[in-house]
């Protein structure tokens, strides 16, 4: 048995025989022509044929899998209509040479125009010049264009696939996808998790036509795929796709339903996101609203700190994209282990104890202030909470509720229309757990954080595998502190939601509904899951 | 010649879908139109050099037109910005 993992874009089990798809590589050999002017006129027809060729490829994409992904190929037609694309080409078809060749040096230089860009997005429209440019050099040479070859679905299986191969491809005859390169922008993961296909991206695999006919499994949870898998282990993955099957369709029953239990006790189900687009997610499984919107996104991952302006402009997508949903952002969690440069902050010797989250924002107001001004301006165009994490006294949510007071009466001076926002803190230290009866006097709600709650209630560094039997998330210390804090916010007449791992844990559905939690939010993959929990108690 | 500054709303900036809206939108008229930002620069009406710009949300851009339909040009771009980007 041979096992490759890979990126998984879609969690899903497929079992079959392995396809290996070969792309007709045209070998374009670099000749002089006597004629420049017909080969120029060549180069022209088969253009024209490739625009055709687009033209149907878009009809029949726009009617098998819908606009949004049909307007790859109108963009690709006018790529082919680009003058600079056409340009480059005819420049070289000047020089006297072969128009195969022409059109593949343009594709070169095109494609490594976007390979360099610093974007993952725009350098996966590298491969979009290279799916244009390979039509055109097909037609010039008379390669027919290639499809599957098989009788029975297969899984799909490539070096990379460009989005016309990938859409071309019959449908029924696919059961997966497994690329040796690609990433989870391309169109092959796009198109994948748009027609409900396990794949996996970048698997790296060194691995070619051997492939063809052996069975394999692609196992799209572990993000593994497996070659001729042992009897045991394919019996077992037989299973485990059957179970999956037959869990989708029993949890895609429940869209629309609501989240209550026979005796009529109903709970909150929200999802929790990281960046805007999950907002789609959240909605696709039906979540009641976030519960979560993790605003780290917005600093990760550059070189400076995100103004005002653009992050306004995220808190409104998403907002705009829930409607009256509530969303609950959470303000900036990020720490000495969460490495951002440009906060400069100082090596520590103990970060999860250190300098983080609040404790920053309440150091460095000025960056608190620019998050609070985009939040609250944002607030105007949907149902905004937000709350603030890493809590450990009154004296803290004093502090922080006079910078909001603050930040609001400036902006409403300035003119800005703004809505009520409530405004919580994220329970996730012992300390605020036990002192939950003050806080609920000061705050409109409590969400229980309990990946940090555990960490810091059981003294364990969850990252450290060493101490996985000793990290048990069911320890009866953290469910005293949970229950501890929903009754001290029942007492103030506030409520409670739980927003870590722990609230998908379905084992625990019905201790948290019997203490009277309000709200649950997990990510938008287990949200139904929770609710066929609580439907079923 | 007529001039504007926009602001870039669209989360994932001048990608594949707007880009080619946009340079549709800019062969409707005979101006030529050039569109500046993340320090480049392209005409406005060539999709490859314009998604080859990079342009990402929150990033500002300007716009300048030059032509016979200067004045008409400048408010449909203005209006297809607002409403797509």
């Amino acid at each position: 048995m041979e096992r490759y993992t890979g990126k998984s874009v879609l969690k899903g089990i497929a079992i079959g025989r392995i396809y290996w798809y070969r792309k007709q590589q045209y070998q374009v050999v670099r000749t002089e022509v006597s004629d420049k002017e017909a080969e120029k006129k060549r180069f022209a027809d088969a253009v024209e044929t490739a625009k055709q060729q687009l033209a149907a490829l878009y009809e029949e994409t726009l009617t098998r899998v819908g606009e949004d992904h049909a307007m790859i190929f109108d963009i690709h037609k006018m790529m082919l209509e680009d003058d600079d694309y056409l340009d480059a080409v005819n420049e070289v078809l000047e020089e006297g040479l072969n128009a195969e060749y022409a059109v593949e040096r343009a594709q070169n230089q095109f494609a490594e125009m976007f390979a360099s860009m610093d974007d993952e997005y725009m350098k996966a429209r590298a491969s979009d010049i290279k799916d244009i440019s390979q039509r055109v050099i097909r037609i010039l040479a008379g390669v027919p264009e290639d499809g599957i070859l098989a009788d029975e679905p297969v899984i799909v299986a490539a070096d990379d696939l460009t989005p016309s191969e990938t859409v071309k491809m019959d449908k029924n005859k696919i059961l997966a996808f497994v690329t040796v390169r690609g990433s989870s922008n391309s169109h092959t993961a796009i198109l994948a998790r748009s027609m409900n296909l396990p794949a996996l991206v970048n698997t790296g695999m060194e691995a070619g036509e051997e492939l063809n006919g052996k069975i394999g499994v692609v196992d799209g949870f572990q993000g593994e795929f497996l070659v001729e898998p042992e009897q045991e282990l394919l019996d077992e993955m037989i299973h485990r796709k059957n179970q999956w099957v037959a869990d989708l369709e029993a949890l895609e029953q429940l869209k629309g339903k609501d989240n209550v239990t026979s005796d009529g006790r109903r709970i909150d189900i929200f999802a929790n996101i990281g960046k805007v687009d999950d907002a789609d997610g959240a909605l696709a499984a039906d979540a009641g609203g976030i519960g979560l919107f993790r605003s780290e996104f917005l600093y990760l991952g550059r070189e400076n700190f995100p103004t005002e302006e653009e992050q306004f402009l995220s808190y409104k997508a998403v907002l705009e994209k829930m409607g009256d949903k509530k969303v609950i952002i959470r303000t900036l969690d990020i720490g000495a282990d969460k490495k951002v440069d440009y906060f400069a902050l100082e090596e520590e010797e103990n970060p999860a104890l250190g300098y983080r989250a609040i404790r920053i924002c309440l150091d460095r107001p000025e960056i608190f202030i620019t998050q609070l001004r985009a939040l609250f301006r944002a607030s105007a165009y949907g149902n905004e909470a937000i709350m603030f994490p890493m809590v450990v006294s009154v004296a803290e949510v004093r502090r922080i509720k006079e910078i909001v007071n603050q930040v609001k009466e400036e902006l409403l001076t300035e003119g800005y229309p703004m809505k009520d926002v409530e405004l919580g803190i994220m329970i996730e230290t012992p300390a605020a757990a036990l002192i939950s009866d003050e806080l609920a006097r000061e705050v409109d709600f409590f969400s229980i954080g309990t990946n940090d709650l555990t960490q810091y209630t059981l003294a364990v560094d969850r990252q450290n595998q060493k101490l996985e039997s000793i990290c048990d998330t069911h320890h009866p210390a953290i469910l005293k502190l949970i229950e501890l804090t929903v009754k001290n916010a029942h007492k103030e007449g506030i409520w409670a939601g739980i927003c870590g791992e722990l609230a998908a844990d379905t084992e625990l559905t019905e201790t948290f509904l019997a203490m009277g939690v309000d709200e649950l939010s997990v990510s938008a993959s287990s949200v139904l899951k929770v609710r066929k929990a609580v439907r079923d108690l | 010649m007529k001039e504007f500054r926009y602001t870039i709303n669209d989360p994932v900036g001048i990608h594949a879908r707007p880009a080619g809206l946009l340079v549709k939108k800019a062969a409707e008229f005979q101006s030529k139109m050039t569109i500046n930002g993340n320090g480049k620069s392209a005409d406005a009406k060539k999709l490859i050099k314009l998604m080859g710009l990079g342009i990402k949300q929150g990033m500002e851009i300007t716009c300048q037109i030059e032509g016979e339909d200067e004045e008409t040009a400048c408010e449909a771009m203005l209006n297809f910005f607002k409403e797509n980007l």
